[in-house]
Order: C-alpha cells, then sequence, then structure tokens
C-alpha cells in the first residue's frame, strides 16, 4: 500500500504516495512525472538515474524512496535557471559533450556534484567523478573536455 | 518481484526488536545497493525490509592517536575516500575505498553493509583485515566484540546470530614506520568487481630492515577474505629483502582456496596472488623506511586492469 513521503525535491517542498518498495527513482519519475532522471539498467552500475541526495551524487535506483524521507533532492530539471541552462549543461551543449543524450542527466549530476566539493579538478579527478557513468554514444572525450570547460567557466563566475 | 513491508528503524534498540521479531521474514538494509539488486533479481525475498540507514549515531567516524579509528557501520564507504585521518593513517584502506564500485555507488553504500555482505571480493575487507579491525556487534544478548578475522564463515556468511547488528569496526592505531597498499585486480577501471585484491601493511623494527610487523590479506580467492598467514610467517622477525619479499609472495599461492569463475580461472587467481602480494609487500616496505606516497599515487595503484 502506498504511504506518504515528504521530500525536498528541486527546492520545492513535496509530499505525495508512494510504494514501500518504490526506488528514488521509480518515485522521481512515477509520482512526481520527472521523467529527466533515466532508468538505464537498474541495477546502479549505468549512472543514468544519478541525482543528488543532501548535496551528493547517487545513483537513484539504488535509494529506498521512504528511507530518503526529508531529504533534499536534486534532479537534472532543477539545475536550469530563470537565466537559462546551469554552467555544467552549457558547457555539454557548447562542447559536444552527449550524442544520443540518455546518459546526459546522470552525467551531468554526477559532474555538478563533483564540482560542487572540488571546484578545480584535474582531469584524473573528472574521470573518478564521472567513472560510474556509461556513455556508449561520445567516448568520454568530449564529456571530459565540457566538464573541465564548466569548471572553468564556474571559477570565472565565482571571481 | 515479491512486495515488501518498509519498516524504519529509529534507534538500535527498535532495529535489534524488529528484527528479533520477524526473524527470518525480516531482512536489514542501509545503504540498500546490495539489497535492491539482490530483490529485483528475486533472490532475497523478504516480507519485511528493516532500514537502519538513518540511524544517525552509527554513522560516526572518530581517530585518536591512542585509540586508533572507530567507524561506525553506517560510514560511507565514499567517507573512507575522503577523510583526512583516513588518508593519513590507513591510507591502503582510503585507496581501497576509492577502488570500490563508483562515486554514486559509494556515497551510498556504508562500511557495515560491505563487511555484513560477506562477499569475498569486497573491496574494503581487505584492507580491513590487514589492518587487524575488530567487530562491535550488539543483540538481543547485548554486545560482543569478534575479530573480523574471525567474522566470515562463508560466502554471504557471517558469525552474526538472529537480531545481531554489527555497530562498529575498530582499527588500532598504525604503528610508526608503518606502510601499507591495496591492489585490486579487474578489468575496469570502476564499477567492476574485483577479479582478486590483496592489501599488505608491513612495519619496521626502528629505523632497521626487521620486520616487526606484517598483514597480508586476501580478497576473491578463498569462500571469504583470508590472510595470507603462510606469507606472513616466512616474514616475522625476519631482516627483509627484496628475494625475501619474493619467497613470501610465492609463500601466499599456498593460502589460496581459489575457484574459477566468469572473472578468472582458479590458475590465473593463484598467480595473480603471488604478483600482487609482492608488489603490495614491495611498496609497504619503500614507504615503512620513509617513502610515504601520495593519496593520488595510491588511488592510482589501487586498480590494475592488465598486467
Amino acid at each position: 500500500m502506498k504511504t506518504s513521503l515528504k521530500l525536498t525535491v528541486n527546492d520545492e517542498a513535496r509530499e505525495f504516495l508512494v510504494e514501500p518498495y518504490s526506488s528514488l527513482l521509480d518515485a522521481l519519475r512515477d509520482e512526481l512525472h520527472l521523467t529527466g532522471t533515466k532508468k538505464g539498467c537498474d541495477e546502479g552500475d549505468c549512472g543514468a538515474c544519478t541525482v543528488l541526495l543532501d548535496g551528493k551524487p547517487v545513483p537513484s535506483c539504488l535509494v529506498l524512496a521512504h528511507g530518503a524521507h526529508d531529504g533534499q533532492v536534486t534532479t537534472i530539471e532543477g539545475l536550469a535557471g530563470p537565466e537559462g541552462l546551469h554552467p555544467v549543461q552549457q558547457a555539454f551543449v557548447t562542447y559536444g559533450g552527449l550524442q544520443c543524450g540518455f546518459c546526459t542527466p546522470g552525467l551531468v549530476m554526477s559532474a555538478v556534484g563533483m564540482l560542487q566539493q572540488n571546484p578545480k579538478p584535474t582531469e584524473d579527478d573528472v574521470k573518478y567523478a564521472i567513472g560510474g557513468n556509461l556513455c556508449r554514444c561520445t567516448g568520454y572525450t568530449k564529456v571530459i573536455e565540457s566538464i573541465m570547460a564548466a569548471a572553468q567557466e564556474l571559477r570565472n563566475a565565482n571571481r | 518481484m515479491a512486495r515488501f513491508e518498509y519498516l524504519e528503524a529509529r534507534t538500535l534498540r527498535q532495529a535489534i526488536s524488529l528484527l528479533e521479531r520477524y526473524g527470518n521474514q525480516a531482512r536489514i538494509v542501509a545503504g540498500s545497493t546490495d539489497f535492491l539488486v539482490r530483490w529485483r533479481q528475486g533472490v532475497w525475498q523478504p516480507k519485511y525490509v528493516v532500514n537502519v540507514g538513518n540511524i544517525t549515531s552509527l554513522g560516526r567516524i572518530s581517530y585518536s592517536p591512542r585509540l586508533g579509528l572507530r567507524l561506525g557501520a553506517l560510514v560511507r564507504v565514499g567517507d573512507l575516500v575522503d577523510h583526512p585521518q583516513v588518508r593519513g593513517n590507513y591510507p591502503a584502506l582510503s585507496a581501497a575505498a576509492a577502488s570500490f564500485a563508483g562515486v554514486q555507488v559509494r556515497n551510498l553504500a556504508t562500511v557495515g553493509g560491505n563487511v555484513c555482505n560477506a562477499s569475498p571480493a569486497g573491496d574494503t575487507l581487505p584492507a580491513l583485515l590487514a589492518f587487524d579491525a575488530q567487530c562491535k556487534v550488539s543483540g538481543p544478548d547485548g554486545e560482543r566484540s569478534i575479530p573480523l578475522n574471525e567474522f566470515f564463515t562463508g560466502p554471504g556468511r557471517t558469525v552474526l546470530k538472529a537480531g545481531e547488528i554489527l555497530t562498529e569496526l575498530r582499527l588500532p592505531p598504525p604503528l610508526p614506520n608503518t606502510g601499507s597498499l591495496y591492489i585490486k585486480h579487474s578489468p575496469r577501471g570502476a564499477m567492476d568487481i574485483a577479479t582478486l585484491g590483496v592489501a599488505s601493511v608491513m612495519t619496521l623494527e626502528g629505523s632497521s630492515l626487521v620486520c616487526r610487523n606484517v598483514r597480508i590479506a586476501l580478497g576473491a580467492v578463498a569462500p571469504t577474505p583470508i590472510r595470507g598467514s603462510s606469507a606472513e610467517s616466512l616474514l616475522w622477525g625476519r631482516e627483509v629483502t627484496s628475494e625475501l619479499i619474493a619467497s613470501a609472495a610465492q609463500a601466499a599461492k599456498g593460502d589460496t582456496k581459489a575457484i574459477d569463475d566468469v572473472r578468472g580461472s582458479a590458475e590465473h587467481r593463484q598467480e595473480m596472488v603471488a604478483v600482487l602480494t609482492q608488489r603490495t609487500l614491495e611498496r609497504s616496505w619503500d614507504m615503512a623506511k620513509g617513502n610515504p606516497i601520495s593519496f593520488e599515487r595510491q588511488r592510482e595503484l589501487a586498480v590494475q586492469t592488465a598486467f
């Protein structure tokens, strides 16, 4: 039986009904209709379902929705502001960090999570940060370029 | 998929009483990274899930030079990577944690869960064994302490009795002149299960080359993570040389009970145990002589995909 769950999703307090066995991923997609977060493998291996939970990137398919009660969730829908795309999203567009786009929301969330902890990453730091995200199109080179460029852009903006 | 009821324990006492009440109809979860995968596969079909993941008192890390490291069972694997005292005093444990899955899974998975899941290939286990971890356990009959070396009884099996919960891991403080290293061999650099893994910790007597203390732990070469006791006994109290390390590494093969599986043959694992034991001992020896290596270098060495 569905029971009530309270979460803050993209800075908005939400209360909604969720099955006891639902993952956070299914809760976001099926109950809140936030379908930007993708379901790839549903085993935690592909990273397509990455969201930020209390500021840290997690595979939402491996989170029990009810276990995340009172948590702060940020999904890909929560990144862009009235002024336009988030700098990480914009860098993926500018530097061609995507092709089919299925893995992109997860990669972007991993990058945003890393940059909040480490604003000045080395290329190795970026590779470790996206080690849990599979992309079958790009070969990763342009993804890494995009994230390095976004890091620079964010540092310039905060100067 | 069999549906289950979700129960959340707010305190340790409540968790123990829920596990006691529902017995083998219940399954304990914390990070749920193993649980949700096994449940979707239909391997685990509990009627009740008891989530202990939000019991904040079990999530603490503390270090003191006198007491060593205390890891609450709910400490995330990712916290082992980042914690300055873990990096500084138990570098092989930080590096082992960095070799574990990927960032996202590390942010959920708990060190207690990795121990209780009792996979012979669990990435933090060889390092925890090599640092001589003790397990603190609470249950219906009170508390007890068990050396990690005696905790595992088989793949996925531990000495925990019904209603018992692992609450803390205690690692003694490192001795002076100590070096340590973990190396995992796996086909991919991230998100892969170890074909095998070896952790070594070596301490030298003062500024001499005499081995005062050594522990070698081997993952994924037996039904449980094990110590390389024959290799260790060749080194204890002896003056360390490269030749001695090479013979100890060969002796480690005799400590294994490897099997063939999709990640490698028993023969491959046996040969690789000698290689990784030698590499981890050589580096640990060098570090113990006063040549520390940075966390970034440890992390780089921690996953070796090809040889």
